[in-house]
């Protein structure tokens, strides 16, 4: 319902000489979910109080559907924040902390006790309403604070680290439920998160923050398949960056000539391939094969992983534990580097 | 050892019992007795008539002695709202900021506490003078305000530093104002801190008695100065009836607040920084 754009938005704390935050612009489409992603300390949070309007940003400046909203005060911006450790109001039940935003909306007693109630119902807790916050779970404590923040219909949702506090299989049926909500309310969602899995598994788009910057702002799968630098591939946990240059269609490198896929990039470069796309003895020994050694296999239960030489050069895969059971170290291996698998990285 | 305790600790346990009941409340009996005695003399253990003289004297509107009462309870009242009222921000700003001078903030706060409030009063007494605030009521509550704030100042401040400020970002985005972010959220959270550094408030300034006899001038005649001036008048009888009604307030705020007051609720956390 929103279109939410940030604009040069830039944020240094008094008595910091470091930005906190420089210069970030984004454009979040009307609907969509989108994930701010980047270590801790990366000016997430910050960013997110700045959309909220819980702090003012030194420069730049913050839009919903092209007006900017940088004097409205955050009590009338219409989004809500989620904050990661809920922060549910302790001296209030359940019901009352999810009826706090209607509340302080004037809406009349009886259609709040109705709304609270559907909420609860949208969340999966119908029964906890006259609980209070402290008897609740984790994982209960997260649904009421999203069904408190759900239930004024805000035109942005801000959660932040919405998964991390919560266990394993926690985490994915909170993940169905944000997600199946979200959609079906419509509603501007950005959430931060420093955990990539987790951008990667509930977001539309993502987008990379190092260093108080913007990286790449693109939908999850491309951080995997083309990231913008090395600082991005690591952060997604790319490994492989082999020097050398390109000429837009071929590699030439200590590894001899690979060919690369379309809209790669020429001249001087790193050449990066997943340690999951490698493919170890396969059948296939036309583009991009190579002969390895190998020079370390670390078994990890559900994947092994080798470290192979080609040449002088070190080349880390993961394999699956079956497809690789008979080898040991100082084998001789086919590898093949699919072009598809394939990416240049500016130096 | 577990699930009981050893002889020496339930010993110790009884021993301070009675030692706290021997000094809190003994000395007290005493003045009781003598609001009911008709002439009480010594070897005697207790009176040999006892009357309701004093205590019919004591309420009487010739003794001023009701007037007194209510004049005192307005008085530490006010100090007490206001105590709260200056509170509540400077001990938001000592618990959870950090600036420049904050130490010498502190130190200055304290003070009252270390320097005998006669030292200062003279000073006081002149700038009053030059203020007209002199024989008034209104000054009597305002210089009763420097021995309150120390400890109303110190209780909030160890409120607010176990204080998340983050709910109230919490409230405002979801569409509180700050007026009522502040009555929601932040009031609930540091209510103990109210109640317990109000209490103090209110004792310290019920018990005032220099700073109200030099600023008031007699003009302003609270309990603790009408009291005084029975005891020194050798009238035992009326000083133990004026006294059992001075010490009532204090007792029954104690029962009403005794739960805020346990450990548990934190709010006596800020004697931890003096």
């Amino acid at each position: 319902m929103t279109h939410v754009s940030i604009k040069e938005l830039s944020k240094t704390y008094p008595g910091s000489s470091e930005p906190a935050l420089d210069r970030l612009s984004l454009e979040i489409p009307t609907g969509e979910l989108t994930a701010l992603l980047g270590p801790s300390g990366c000016g997430k949070t910050t960013t997110m109080k700045m959309i909220a309007g819980l702090l003012d940003p030194s420069s730049g400046d913050v839009l919903f559907d092209d007006r900017s909203v940088l004097d409205d005060k955050p009590e009338h911006r219409g989004v809500v924040m989620v904050f990661q450790n809920y922060l549910l109001f302790p001296y209030m039940s359940v019901a009352d902390n999810v009826g706090f935003g209607l509340k302080m909306r004037k809406v009349p007693k009886p259609e709040i006790d109705r709304r609270v109630g559907e909420m609860l119902e949208l969340v999966k807790l119908p029964d906890l309403g006259n609980r209070r916050p402290s008897a609740l779970s984790g994982g209960q404590q997260q649904r009421v604070a999203l069904a408190r923040a759900l239930i004024v219909q805000p035109n942005v949702l801000l959660l932040d680290e919405p998964l991390s506090n919560l266990d394993a299989h926690l985490r994915f049926e909170m993940r169905d439920l944000i997600r199946g909500l979200q959609q079906k309310m419509g509603i501007t969602t950005i959430f931060v998160t420093h955990d990539q899995e987790e951008a990667v598994v509930l977001a539309d788009k993502v987008a990379l923050i190092l260093d108080g910057q913007l990286k790449q702002y693109e939908d999850a799968d491309v951080f995997y398949k083309r990231p913008v630098d090395e600082a991005t591939a690591r952060f997604f946990g790319g490994q492989n960056f082999i020097p050398g240059s390109s000429n837009g269609s071929v590699f030439e490198s200590a590894l001899g000539r690979l060919v690369l896929p379309e809209g790669a990039i020429s001249g001087a470069g790193k050449l990066t391939v997943r340690p999951e796309n490698i493919r170890i003895n396969g059948l296939d020994k036309g583009e991009n094969s190579l002969k390895a050694v190998v020079s370390e296999r670390l078994f990890l239960g559900t994947q092994t992983r080798l470290r192979l030489l080609v040449g002088e050069e070190k080349i880390d895969a993961i394999a699956n534990p079956n497809e690789v059971e008979n080898l040991s170290v100082g084998d001789a291996v086919n590898i093949t580097l699919p072009p598809s698998s394939l990416w240049v990285l500016p130096t | 050892m577990v699930g009981k305790e050893s002889f020496s600790v339930r010993s110790f346990r009884v021993v301070t019992g009675v030692m706290l009941i021997t000094w809190l409340v003994l000395p007290l009996i005493p003045l009781a007795i003598w609001s009911f005695a008709k002439g009480w003399f010594f070897p005697d253990l207790l009176p040999k008539r006892w009357s309701m003289q004093a205590w019919d004297y004591a309420l009487s509107d010739t003794s001023g002695v009701l007037d007194s009462l209510w004049l005192t309870i307005g008085i530490s009242l006010t100090a007490t709202v206001l105590s709260i009222l200056v509170g509540i921000p400077a001990g938001r700003a000592l618990g959870m900021y950090k600036f420049k001078g904050k130490e010498l903030v502190e130190l200055m706060i304290l003070a009252p506490t270390i320097v005998p409030g006669i030292a200062v009063v003279l000073g006081i007494h002149s700038v009053f003078i030059s203020m007209g605030l002199n024989n008034t009521v209104s000054g009597v509550i305002l210089v009763h305000l420097i021995p309150t704030l120390p400890y109303m100042i110190l209780v909030m401040s160890g409120i607010f530093a176990n204080y998340d400020p983050s709910f109230e970002d919490q409230a405002r985005s979801l569409g509180a104002s700050p007026l009522k972010t502040f009555w929601y959220v932040t009031l609930p959270a540091i209510m103990p801190g109210i109640i317990v550094g109000g209490l103090f408030a209110f004792l310290v300034s019920w018990s005032q008695y220099i700073l109200t006899l030099l600023i008031g001038g007699g003009r302003v005649v609270t309990l603790p100065l009408l009291l005084f001036n029975f005891a020194t008048s050798g009238r035992n009888d009326i000083t133990g009836a004026i006294g059992m009604i001075y010490i009532l307030p204090g007792i029954i705020i104690l029962l009403l607040t005794a739960k805020h007051l346990s450990g548990r609720s934190g709010a006596v956390g800020g004697f931890g920084q003096i």
